[in-house]
């Protein structure tokens, strides 16, 4: 039972701090770090998903983020939808189009996979460039007006936010609750190795659809939010290859395979990245920094920080998930 | 009675070459069949046919009276026949309970986790590694990884188990606790298929045998009557009194 | 159109330093795009300042490369080698963040260009432009090279034994480590003349190498793994469908149309349109 387990509660407690932090004062530059490092999480928690508990990299995993954006903001701009419907609806229509996507490319394995990923990233972002009704290279804005239903823009992206937190531990518990279940070990014995779970009777092909599709879903749904509150979308912000890359870092990082390495590891690199872009000699480096810091990673600690934390006390295993 | 595993003339071409060729035979209830020949001779195929890791060229696979040609390999094993490899395939970063509890999870019963955790418990007491439960897979010694292998096979409660060189790398004392073990198996009511180049295993351990040479079947009976055809001596035997020595000594 | 061909042989040559350490050591080479824009700017900073001719500076600049190469498979490839592969495309796309963070201090993401015009080549009502002649001669002379170099000479001979059979190669002698940092050498280096020849087309900023990055990942999957003239071949095969698609639609739809091609092939060809089943 997953009320249970520690990490559920502290998941609960992590959210509510970020709901509470922010509230005192009405700390508007507070509320705006903290987003960020929501929408981190929610990215690398469901990265995780696939990278670490299904072993298939994902390297295009922010193409999710972007179309939610695109269809939340296309439908509470030019259909008026209320924006909550609009975000679910968003996350419907994209872990839908994962599954279509998926079918064709969960065949391969690897490296092939993550190229194909890449393939469908770059692709995506090329359609919008030339779909007309999306406004093409330059994306579309929201008018003020949208906030009018919300009670004004300051009350929306308050509100904004809380949803953003709302969906950040959904996406927590979700990876928590898939890690101790029936379908998160058939995904662990795929991960380990793919044949012999087919072998062993798990349905490897429906196994790996469905994860792929769950774990666009939220992002999709964060990407619309996220949009709504910038007020503005177009295919270069929403498609960022290298913000996909940063999710598999902050995975790295923090310990892939692990819910709270995900959390952790998107913590810690959006921390260092605020700290590298407010110090004036640093900002032009945080790529190098950030490459160093991943390659060290890789080469040294490629269990990240919680795999390290295992190493240390193998008893941790069963608390830290 | 009807047989447990019926296979008729399957085949099973890769390119050019002919892996398979024919093959008849039939496994019946409660025996320990036996499968050996040259290297190869396409045993390890064979294997990967039935199980539905290849689809056949050709032929019928009948189980427990359903027809399992084509099928996929998950599907097989939930209809009630595993499998274990000849190169071990260990989920290394995962326990050696939890490797168990995929068999009882995905196998013929399709358990819940936690039915499943208590079945995979069973099981390793009964293949003697209990201890072991919570040592990561790829910390196992050679026999340990085989034990696992057989264990998690035999948690998806099937009623046939094809067993790929289960002692090939073991010592003497592990081959002589394997083959308990295998017998053991046998009388708890799982049929068994095993391909086995250890020749003193097969013959006391087997009820009947299948040679194979070049895809094609050589022989099929009793380990005395095929010891002693001229063709399977030659192409594999070697030995023509073979059957006496191996016989006598256990 | 013919234009196309000259330009997808530059395609070509880029995707060939990819293809071939894909295919000796199955390491997906994500330094890659940022090794083409080095090629650029070192084609920038050497020319005029050491001399007119550009196509000279291929020499130093491919001599560069394979140092450069080798250095960078000791840093971020060697000890990956057994793993999983997820680890070297970490380590190289971290090398690659990291020479495209300092390219980016150094030369800011401003464009640039190497001012230096060939006279064109006129048949006909068409008229070729000679930068892009050359470019095309250069590339196919170093596709050329490179292929004789793996079938003809014994360093060649031992980078295909060890791509065939790494352990095979290393009962027979050959010490494996070696030849696989020649041969990511020799990839870095084809990646860097193929920036050095594009430098010569077009302005070029620290971030184009990953244009051509994208591309040749493209052509690799088109051609099948390690098969440097295949690559070849297919940088001109995408080259011309380029050349074919432009003038009839806006360049815009270009990407679209070549990461479709992209996937469709890795989904449906997973071992390249040239590739055969052995890998």
């Amino acid at each position: 039972m997953i009320l249970r387990r520690p990490s559920f509660w502290l998941i609960l407690i992590l959210s509510a701090a970020f709901v509470y932090l922010p509230l005192r004062g009405q700390n508007v530059p507070l509320r705006e770090d903290l987003v960020l490092v929501a929408v981190a999480i929610i990215l690398s928690s469901n990265l995780n998903l696939m990278i670490g508990y299904t072993g298939y990299v994902n390297f295009g995993h922010i193409v999710f983020y972007g179309l939610g954006g695109y269809i939340g903001l296309y439908l509470t701009t030019a259909r008026g939808w209320n924006l909550v419907v609009a975000a679910l609806a968003a996350g419907v229509a994209v872990s839908f189009l994962a599954l279509l996507f998926g079918v064709g490319i969960l065949r391969l394995r690897g490296a092939y996979f993550a190229l194909a990923t890449i393939g469908v990233l770059q692709a995506v972002q090329a359609f919008v460039i030339n779909f007309d009704p999306w406004g093409r290279s330059t994306g579309m804005y929201m008018s003020f007006e949208a906030y009018k239903s919300w009670g004004g823009a300051m009350r929306a992206l308050w509100l904004d936010y809380y949803l953003v937190i709302g969906v950040m531990a959904l996406s927590l518990i979700l990876s928590l609750a898939i890690k101790i279940s029936k379908f998160g070990l058939g995904l662990f014995a795929i991960r380990e190795n793919e044949d012999a779970a087919s072998v062993l009777g798990v349905n490897t092909t429906v196994y790996k659809a469905i994860v792929y599709s769950v774990s666009a879903f939220l992002p999709a749904v964060a990407g619309a939010l996220m949009f709504f509150k910038n007020g503005m979308i177009d295919p270069f912000v929403a498609f960022e290859f290298s913000l996909s890359l940063e999710g598999i870092v902050m995975l790295m990082l923090g310990g892939q395979g692990t819910v709270t390495g995900a959390a952790l590891g998107a913590g810690m690199y959006e921390w260092l990245r605020s700290f590298l872009l407010t110090s004036p000699k640093l900002s032009d480096f945080q790529l190098v920094i950030a490459g160093g810091l991943l390659l060290v990673v890789v080469l040294f600690a490629p269990g990240g920080l919680i795999g390290w934390v295992y190493r240390l006390l193998p008893r941790a295993r069963g608390v830290i998930e | 009675m009807m047989p447990l595993l019926e296979v008729k003339d399957v085949s099973k071409r890769f390119g050019g070459l002919l892996a398979v060729s024919n093959v008849s035979f039939t496994l019946n209830q409660g025996e320990i069949l036996g499968l050996i020949g040259p290297n190869g001779a396409g045993k390890t195929t064979l294997f990967n046919v039935v199980n539905g890791v290849f689809k056949s060229d050709g032929g019928s696979i009948n189980f427990d009276g359903h027809d399992i040609a084509g099928k996929s390999p998950h599907r097989v094993v939930q209809m009630g026949l595993a499998r274990t490899h000849q190169i071990v395939q260990p989920l290394n970063e995962m326990t050696v309970r939890d490797n168990v509890t995929v068999g009882a999870c995905f196998g013929r019963e399709y358990l819940g986790l936690n039915a499943a955790r208590r079945v995979a418990g069973d099981v390793l007491e009964q293949v003697g590694m209990g201890a072991r439960a919570n040592q990561l897979a790829r910390s196992l010694t050679i026999a340990g990884k085989k034990r696992l292998e057989v264990a998690r096979a035999l948690a998806a409660k099937p009623k046939l188990l094809l067993l790929d060189e289960v002692l090939a790398g073991l010592n003497p004392t592990e081959i002589a606790k394997m083959i308990e073990l295998v017998r053991s198996i046998r009388d708890s009511g799982v049929s068994v298929f095993m391909i086995e180049h250890l020749m003193q295993a097969v013959m006391n351990l087997s009820d009947r045998i299948v040679v194979l040479n070049f895809g094609q079947k050589l022989a099929e009976g009793r380990p005395e009557e095929v010891a002693r055809n001229p063709q399977v001596i030659e192409a594999y035997l070697g030995d023509p009194n073979i059957a006496e020595k191996l016989t006598e000594k256990n | 159109m013919i234009d196309g061909l000259l330009v997808g042989s530059v395609y070509g040559l880029a995707a060939m330093g990819l293809s071939l350490i894909w295919g000796v050591m199955n390491v997906i080479n994500l330094t890659h795009g940022a090794m083409i824009a080095l090629g650029m700017f070192g084609m920038y900073v050497l020319f005029g300042a050491i001399t007119g001719h550009p196509y000279v500076l291929l020499l130093p600049e491919i001599g560069v490369g394979l140092l450069l190469g080798v250095v960078v498979y000791w840093v971020a490839i060697h000890w990956v080698i057994g793993r999983p592969m997820l680890m070297s495309l970490l380590s190289t796309f971290a090398v690659n963040m990291i020479i495209i963070g300092i390219g980016t201090a150094v030369w800011t993401t401003s464009p640039y260009n190497v001012n230096f015009n060939l006279p064109g080549l006129t048949v006909g009502s068409y008229t070729f432009t000679g930068n892009h002649i050359a470019a095309a001669v250069a590339a196919l002379i170093l596709a050329l090279a490179l292929d004789l170099f793996l079938r003809r000479t014994r360093p060649g001979k031992a980078i295909r034994a060890v791509s065939d059979h790494r352990e095979a190669a290393e009962l027979m002698g050959i010490s494996s480590t070696t030849v696989l940092s020649i041969a990511f050498g020799i990839g870095i280096a084809m990646a860097i003349a193929s920036g050095a020849l594009v430098a010569t087309l077009f302005p070029f900023t620290i971030l184009s190498g990953g244009t051509y990055q994208l591309k040749s990942f493209v052509v690799t999957v088109l051609a099948g793994l390690g098969k440097p003239l295949g690559a070849l071949v297919a940088g001109v095969l995408l080259g011309l469908l380029e050349g074919a698609v432009t003038p009839f639609m806006a360049a815009s739809w270009i990407p679209l149309i070549e990461f479709t091609l992209f996937v469709v092939v890795l989904v449906a060809f997973p071992r390249g349109i040239f590739g055969k089943v052995a890998a």
